[in-house]
């Protein structure tokens, strides 16, 4: 555990850093929530809560906002560890805000950006005062810039120019009526990092981000998976290769790779050698203009 | 980045500061590339967006200036934290800008930061901001400090503009109280010193600046002498399997707790054994800064969130009235009888500001005694009143029992940030 006398190595200090994020939540407010996308990251957030307050169950539900273009396995992980952990399971689905007219369809706006209606609108309906997401700071140039207790006012947005400083590990919780925090408690984590921490905890992930037989088809220089809500467009053809997703989201976006790394030991060599980030390598949604992200999560975005 | 880095790497968290024109930013986006922690999509980005703007070579800066905002105006508005590791460590770069105007983003980032990496541009030698920035780090207690005097390709890679500025920068630390100084000649923009030695400068004897980031020793930094344990969180899990059950949770701020010690559970004094330091499903025999763990006492004593467990014969101060240095971030000054929340360790209170000592000027280190006010941006020495007592340590003996952060009632805007001194 120690690299020499009482000296941590970096995961175990990061693991007690987002254990302290988590019980320090709990503790100061009335109604925290943890979003929950069934990737990665939101899976080691809940495993980091498990351990956060375990012998007790952790102390808040899970929210997901079902696009409805979430990968199957994603939806059988997600029930997995519900239920392993005894959850309550909060679903806000995009299909249903649509209908209720709470957001937009107009057929251009990708599912993506109208989960960011959907998703301020569960957390005000609920009154979810600390909603926790799965961001990283090494993930995009906004991230990096954002606090791990990053304020929210009454209409989910975030004003980046606008920030409360945070020092040393005291968190600053306060909040007023109708606003909410987001809470990052992986900030400083790697995306390798959580591969390594995925290994050492032997932690249960969708097994599409482990190489398996697909049948795809490529589209701007991306290989997306053949599904009914992904129509072929002119001159697009399916083929089946050998692939795996590094990011899972709305199905229609997310692109995988060719891969050859059907298990965690060769994910991280890949992730290792990888000269492209995961979300430039396989997320059409942040191709659209170089700030998009910053754009996105103004809005109030994960 | 060859393997995962689970294996026994440590990390260091730095700060860096220097102003606009330092090269800062470059020197950062060198340590990344040249560590490959930048990918091929992020340079090739800048590598489009610096031929845009019909700069000669690729500018590294933009690499790590995040916010449309920013590119608009050139500068760095906020703190960034940036990531790299190398096999022997990970680390974490709080950078902030270096701007008059952001003393607050350099005490947030120093507030962390195991070492702190100070840039002069070689051609300017010291300026008022690279004084301030060496005077706030010393303030916030980190440890360690590197002056890169950067750009040295400018001044010909010249040993006697070295040595005048290091002399100078030597001569200044010595008046604060800084553990640990190097100095070291480099050239962010063309490399040298950065990640290896360079040869145009033979007659620097030391390491390169990722050499010394990597060997930097920091084991001993940490308190490990005063057993400090604020808790948290209590947790009573009310199942069937673990009905009985009562365990405090929180960090460990200082010292090595073991079962079987004999502690005390501050303010109410109570005292008991602790049985057993959980760790999720397992127990553990030693619990030390910065572990999360969950604290077992053998009696069944009161105990809740904001309590502090100490030892017995080795317990922090306990009291309303604070003397401390503040850093002041909101643009309304700081002024006597200012009614304030205070927030130390897991404890949030009412403070009431008795009195202003006096104000400090971070450039010439003069005391304004006359001061009636303490403005955005500036620090000085304040009394405090506290409604309920609090645990405290001075902070130069402990950076997290010794710290608080003030908190505006009304906006709920964290507006100061204060180190508790004697």
């Amino acid at each position: 555990m120690t690299v020499d006398n009482y000296r941590l190595s970096q995961l175990d200090e990061l693991e007690a850093e987002s254990i302290h994020i988590f019980r320090e939540v709990a503790a100061e407010f009335e109604k925290p929530v943890l979003m929950f996308s069934g990737g990665k990251d939101s899976i080691v957030m809940l495993r980091l809560a498990e351990k956060a307050f375990y012998p007790a169950k952790v102390p808040f539900p899970v929210l997901q906002v079902d696009t409805g273009y979430d990968f199957p396995e994603v939806l059988a992980t997600r029930d997995r560890w519900v239920e392993r952990l005894g959850l309550r399971l909060h679903v806000a689905s995009v299909e249903q805000a649509i209908k209720d007219g709470i957001v937009v369809d107009d057929g251009k706006t990708p599912r993506n950006r109208l989960q960011i209606g959907t998703l301020l609108n569960a957390i005000e309906e609920e009154g979810y005062t600390a909603a926790f997401g799965g961001g990283r700071r090494d993930e995009e140039k906004a991230r990096a810039k954002e606090r791990v207790y990053s304020h929210r006012d009454e209409f989910g947005q975030w004003d980046p120019k606008n920030q409360r400083p945070e020092l040393w590990s005291l968190y600053n919780g306060r909040i007023h009526e109708g606003e909410h925090m987001r809470v990052f408690p992986l900030s400083n984590w790697t995306e390798l990092d959580v591969w390594d921490y995925i290994r050492r905890e032997a932690i249960d992930i969708p097994s599409i981000y482990y190489a398996h037989q697909r049948r795809v088809f490529e589209r701007n220089g991306m290989l997306f998976s053949e599904s009914e809500y992904n129509p072929l467009r002119d001159g697009e053809t399916v083929t089946e290769r050998q692939v795996r997703f590094r990011t899972v989201g709305d199905l229609t976006l997310t692109g995988c790779l060719e891969s050859d790394a059907d298990d965690l030991d060769k994910i991280i060599e890949e992730v290792a050698a990888s000269r492209i980030t995961e979300r430039g390598a396989t997320r059409g949604d942040d191709k659209f203009s170089e700030a998009a992200m910053e754009d996105r999560k103004k809005e109030g975005y994960f | 980045m060859g393997t995962g880095t689970e294996t026994g790497m440590d990390l260091l968290r730095f700060a860096t500061a220097g102003s606009v024109d330092d090269g800062k930013s470059t020197l950062i986006g060198r340590l990344l590339l040249d560590s490959k922690a930048i990918f091929e999509d992020q340079l090739e980005s800048v590598e489009r967006t610096s031929k845009d703007k019909g700069f000669d070579y690729t500018d590294l800066a933009l690499l790590t200036d995040g916010l449309r905002s920013e590119r608009e105006q050139g500068i760095t508005i906020d703190v960034a934290y940036r990531y790299f590791a190398t096999p022997r460590r990970k680390f974490i770069i709080a950078d902030t800008p270096g701007h008059v105007q952001y003393t607050r983003n350099m005490v947030t980032g120093a507030s962390t930061a195991d070492l702190g990496l100070v840039l002069v541009d070689a051609r300017q030698g010291m300026t008022e901001q690279s004084r301030r920035h060496a005077v706030i780090l010393s303030m916030l207690r980190v440890p360690h400090l590197v002056l890169a005097v950067n750009k040295m390709d400018l001044v010909d890679f010249s040993e006697e503009t070295f040595r005048r500025i290091e002399a100078e920068f030597t001569d200044f630390v010595r008046k604060l109280d800084v553990p640990d100084l190097t100095v070291i000649p480099i050239s962010a923009l063309q490399g040298d010193n950065v990640v290896t030695r360079s040869e145009k400068m033979p007659w620097y004897g030391g390491s390169s600046l990722l050499h010394h980031l990597e060997h930097v020793y920091i084991g001993s930094d940490r308190e490990m002498r005063d057993v400090r344990f604020p808790v948290q969180y209590v947790i009573r899990p009310k199942s069937d399997e673990f009905h009985d059950y009562r365990g405090y949770a929180g960090q460990v701020a200082g010292g090595v707790m073991k079962p079987g010690d004999e502690v005390i559970v501050l303010p109410s004094g109570m005292t008991s054994t602790i049985e057993a330091i959980d760790a999720f499903d397992t127990q553990v025999d030693e619990a030390y800064p910065p572990m999360s763990v969950t604290v077992r006492l053998a009696d069944d004593v009161d105990v809740s969130r904001g309590d502090m467990i100490a030892r017995v014969n080795n317990q922090p101060e306990q009291t309303q009235d604070l003397d401390a240095m503040v850093c002041w971030m909101s643009p309304g000054a700081l002024k006597p009888r200012a009614k304030l929340l205070v927030k130390h360790t897991t404890r949030t209170v009412k403070a009431l500001v008795k009195e202003i000592d006096y104000r400090l000027d971070v450039n010439t280190l003069h005391r304004d005694q006359d001061a009636e006010e303490i403005g955005l941006n500036e620090m000085g020495r304040i009394r405090l009143r506290v409604q309920q007592p609090l645990m405290v340590d001075l902070y130069e003996q402990n950076r997290i029992t010794g710290s608080f952060i003030l908190i505006d009632q009304a906006s709920g805007v964290t507006v100061g940030a204060g180190m508790i001194r004697d």
